[in-house]
């Protein structure tokens, strides 16, 4: 078998019992980028040199006979609004083109004490404000499966680089759904964990209540060895949760006897594609045949947990966002006469439409007269969501629902807003409930992946983890390798 | 129509913290260093850098607020008020608005011999901006103009006044004791030079008998004691010019121009800035415990009024010890030498007399004083045993401020040590009768003055050393 179809717990045997090495894998991972990602699109960097000079540090560490950590070696992607000291990170935007890092994300600094390999960064919505990749300033993903399909987003780039076998994982970031959407549009593993799981440092910021890291992989061992590393309290980011991290590893047991499953009778009403629902039909039966209790329940709210999103989000993005001035780095625009001038000049050339979009509804819903009508207004709904879920896991131990209620669609499909806006029901609330969600493979639709999503309680992974390896190891969606098809 | 008006003050003031790092980051605060050397990826508003708060900025806000009367509120949050400014690395600042830490304060002040109480409505947490230097006067009159980050992210609080103060020698005071109490618990190194403390106010004015304020307007940049007093009253000269025409005040933002004396306006209550402040989503709130407060509590300093009223017990007149009280350093200076000597009211004057007179000359304040507190009151015993008269004083005093030399030796060195041997004075005492018999005839006749004469002739002869004492009471006795 072809190294770059590899997982990071095959691929870790192989380096360890010096069946390959840890050189040789990188560079089959560049080789099959140089085959594939002029269809695919999904880095926006490479960092070769860093990545080979690594891979020989790891090598090296071998063949003296050391241990080595899990990911060690192992070549991933890393999602272009994550910093790496000395690489660039855009976040897909022109205003950010030129910026490189000068200093390393927190998951970063414990993915290098790890010992394991940055492929490149890789393509997403501009600012992570999008759910195609199509937003980015730079190039848009092509989801391997069907070249002219999107491949999801906002880590679009992250979840075709490992469906088409450019990346053995690699991290995204999910504010609304944009880890788990693009895992379900590639026939892929994307966990959103719980919010303060992983810190947000050196993450740029989207919108910091919802913003969280997590792993993008091909199967849900791998998610858990990526969790391993990159969780944990973080000095740095006062909304890091203090708790001890479990070995995840440990939770991935075939065991859903008796697990109470949810099925919130919201996640599967108008809107919901019947292909993608006959496909989580039969993944609720496999479960029940495997010993798990079906409960249905009710999130009365869940109608509006995208409004709510959509008031939340942009006004923490329109703080957020304001330090991109063209004073102190990036984008700025030439010729002014004046700060102000320099200053609007740079933001309306440096940010795309559907960023300036934001940022203005964002402004709009905090302003002076509208604060309470709008954003406290949301806030207060997003209270109610939260005790909904936590009413709901009295109930039950996981929830099951579709990650987004279709597959992936064409690109340029000139979708109105709003109605993009609308598929992102099912990933939302989970972001406003702070709960961590899994996405994982189970089945098809006209060809294209279609995606499960686990939702469980707060700093629950581990159940998570259990109830997705379990469907996981039942069944073979996740085995099945994208066949880079179909016309551009 | 000319009538009397109420002045209405409330002040706004912004103290730095003297934390060693910065509010949000463990970039240093010092001031004065190389441009942009203190920073790092959070102060420089970096994408994807967070804010972690540093603890001690919420003790010295506890502390300040603790000294000040405050309720110190066990649930506090952070939110950003969102403005765009260069020297604004977020383009919104960390600070606290609905949620403040400290409410419900009060000072008391002493203003023409009358106390008086101003309430503090509320002490909050925020981060300082960095700085602007232009390359021409003004941002809109330069070409270019660069930032310097090393103040962005320093700790600030904004203790906010009620519009308790009736005219500019309260608002005076007000900042005064304000300024002292932030010294005495080292929470702000007050140096308004260094911007270290600001004051913004709020002027408005009624006629008499009014029961609603005036329409006020905001003056900024009062950078001295002396421009607050002066932004005041031509503030309120100026509202009430207008008043009388019958004309309107607008409610607006005003920049006080301390070269011309005036108050230029910067821009009204429609042009004001709409700060969108929301809850700040990258910090946990602030909750405290009662064991916390209370250890703040219990090592909060002796503050200015208990220490005033220690002195007044002491011994000192009310109006010296108000004095001494103003300023930490004068106060610590006083209660060094104190211990020294029990001539404490000796001290005090000194303190005020000749050791203030020395430090206006000198443009300097009592910490860059050479004289220790303890020689000093070795000058004050000196003088109370009668080694040195208090001329003689003088001349130690004037040697004492160049090298800190003890005064005894000083004595010693000048040969200045008072006379008091009584062969001795009464030898000089002897000629200068001698000399003057027209003067002891008129002493002889009642004239009481004339031993005065007598006195000061016998001092000349003796070159100032002679103990007056004795000299009086042997002229006495030899013209009886």
């Amino acid at each position: 078998m072809e190294l770059y179809k590899g997982t990071v717990h095959e691929l870790h045997q192989q380096l360890v019992s010096k069946k390959i090495s840890a050189v040789e894998l990188t560079n089959a991972m560049y080789d099959r980028i140089g085959a594939v990602d002029d269809q695919v699109k999904a880095y926006l960097t490479l960092d070769k040199q860093g990545a080979l000079a690594q891979a020989a540090k790891v090598d090296a560490k071998i063949a003296a006979g050391e241990a080595i950590k899990p990911l060690a070696g192992i070549p991933g992607a890393i999602k272009d609004n994550i910093c790496i000291k000395g690489l660039k990170t855009t976040c897909s935007s022109k205003i950010l083109a030129n910026y490189e890092a000068i200093y390393d994300a927190h998951v970063i600094e414990n993915l290098k004490a790890d010992e394991t390999i940055f492929l490149g960064k890789t393509n997403m919505d501009e600012f992570a404000m999008g759910s195609t990749t199509e937003t980015s300033y730079f190039q848009t993903t092509h989801n391997p499966w069907d070249l002219s399909k999107v491949p999801g987003g906002s880590s679009g780039g992250s979840a075709a680089a490992i469906a088409a076998g450019e990346a053995i994982w690699s991290l995204g970031s999910d504010t609304g759904g944009s880890i788990r959407q693009p895992a379900s549009f590639n026939g892929i593993v994307g966990i959103k964990p719980t919010y303060g799981r992983v810190s947000r440092y050196g993450c740029v910021a989207f919108a910091s209540s919802l913003d969280q890291i997590g792993p993008i992989t091909r199967d849900v061992t791998d998610a858990a060895i990526v969790l391993n590393t990159i969780c944990g309290l973080d000095k740095h980011d006062s909304t890091s949760l203090p708790v001890d991290v479990p070995d995840f590893t440990k939770a991935l047991r075939q065991d859903v006897k008796g697990l109470r499953i949810g099925l919130p009778k919201e996640f599967y009403g108008a809107g919901l594609d019947p292909k993608v629902d006959a496909e989580l039909k039969k993944a609720v039966e496999i479960y029940r045949q495997m010993g798990a209790e079906i409960v249905d329940i009710s999130l009365p709210s869940t109608e509006y947990a995208v409004i709510t999103y959509y008031i939340i989000a942009p006004a923490e993005a329109s703080a957020n966002l304001a330090r991109y001035d063209g004073v102190r780095y990036g984008y700025r625009a030439s010729n002014a006469t004046s700060a102000p001038e320099m200053t609007t000049r740079s933001r309306t050339e440096g940010f795309g439409p559907e960023v300036r979009r934001r940022i203005m509804l964002g402004t709009y819903v905090l302003s002076s007269g509208y604060y309470d009508a709008y954003y406290k207004k949301a806030m207060q709904v997003r209270t109610l969501i939260r005790r909904e879920y936590d009413e709901a896991f009295k109930k039950c131990d996981v929830l099951l629902t579709p990650t987004s209620p279709v597959p992936a669609y064409k690109i340029d499909s000139q979708m109105d807003p709003l109605a993009i806006y609308l598929l992102d029901v099912c990933t939302i609330p989970v972001n406003l409930a702070g709960l961590p969600g899994i996405s994982v493979p189970c089945g098809f639709a006209d060809g294209m992946p279609v995606g499960m999503q686990l939702i469980g309680k707060p700093l629950d992974e581990e159940t998570v983890l259990r109830a997705a390896y379990t469907f996981e190891q039942a069944t073979n969606f996740h085995t099945q390798l994208a066949p880079i098809g179909g016309k551009k | 129509m000319r009538q009397n008006y109420i002045t209405v003050v409330g002040l706004e003031v912004h103290a730095e913290l003297k934390t060693k790092s910065k509010a949000f980051c463990s970039c240093s605060t010092a001031f004065g260093s190389e441009p942009n050397t203190h920073v790092c990826p959070v102060c420089l508003g970096m994408p994807g850098a967070l804010p972690v708060l540093n603890k001690q900025v919420v003790e010295f806000a506890i502390r300040a607020g603790l000294a000040l009367n405050c309720t110190i509120n066990k649930f506090s949050k952070f939110d950003r008020k969102n403005y765009f400014y260069p020297d604004l690395a977020k383009n919104y600042q960390i600070s606290q608005f609905d949620q403040p830490i400290c409410e419900h304060g009060r000072v008391e002040v002493l203003v023409d011999g009358k106390k008086k109480t101003i309430g503090i409505t509320r002490i909050h947490m925020e981060e300082d901006a960095g700085k602007l230097v232009h390359s021409g006067a003004t941002i809109s009159t330069s070409d270019s103009s660069d930032v310097d980050y090393n103040r962005a992210g320093v700790p600030l609080i904004e203790i906010v006044s009620e519009p308790d103060m009736r005219s500019a020698e309260e608002a005076r005071a007000y900042m005064e004791q304000l300024k002292a109490i932030l010294e005495y618990t080292d929470v702000c190194d007050c140096k308004m030079e260094e911007g270290s403390i600001r004051c913004d106010a709020n002027i408005s004015i009624m006629p008499e008998g009014a029961k609603e304020f005036g329409t006020r307007a905001e003056i900024k940049n009062l950078n001295s004691f002396r421009a607050l007093v002066r932004a005041v009253d031509y503030e309120v000269a100026r509202q009430a010019e207008i008043l009388d025409d019958g004309g309107h005040i607008v409610q607006e933002t005003r920049t006080w121009d301390d070269i011309n004396g005036v108050t230029l306006s910067m821009r009204s209550k429609e042009e004001a800035q709409d700060y969108r402040y929301f809850p700040e989503p990258d910090l946990v709130p602030v909750v405290l415990d009662d064991a916390w407060i209370d250890r703040v509590k219990s090592e909060l300093p002796e503050l200015p009024a208990a220490r005033k009223e220690r002195l007044v017990a002491a011994g000192i007149p009310e109006e010296s010890a108000t004095l001494i009280v103003t300023t930490k350093e004068m106060a610590d200076y006083y209660d060094a030498g104190a211990k020294q000597t029990k001539d404490v009211k000796g001290l005090a004057n000194w303190i005020l007399g000749d050791v203030s007179a020395y430090l206006n000359n000198n443009a300097i304040t009592i910490d860059k004083f050479k004289v220790s507190p303890e020689h000093l009151a070795g000058l004050v015993d000196l003088i109370g045993k009668g080694v040195l008269s208090s001329k003689l004083a003088k001349k130690v005093f004037a040697e004492m401020v160049k090298d800190d030399e003890a005064p005894q030796a000083l004595v010693k060195k000048l040969g200045l040590e008072q006379v008091s041997d009584a062969g001795a004075i009464g030898k000089i005492v002897d000629e200068v009768l001698a000399k003057n018999p027209q003067s002891v005839a008129d002493f002889k006749a009642g004239k009481d003055r004339a031993i005065g004469f007598l006195v000061g002739q016998v001092m000349k002869a003796s070159h100032g050393k002679a103990n007056p004492g004795m000299v009086n009471k042997m002229l006495k006795e030899k013209m009886q």
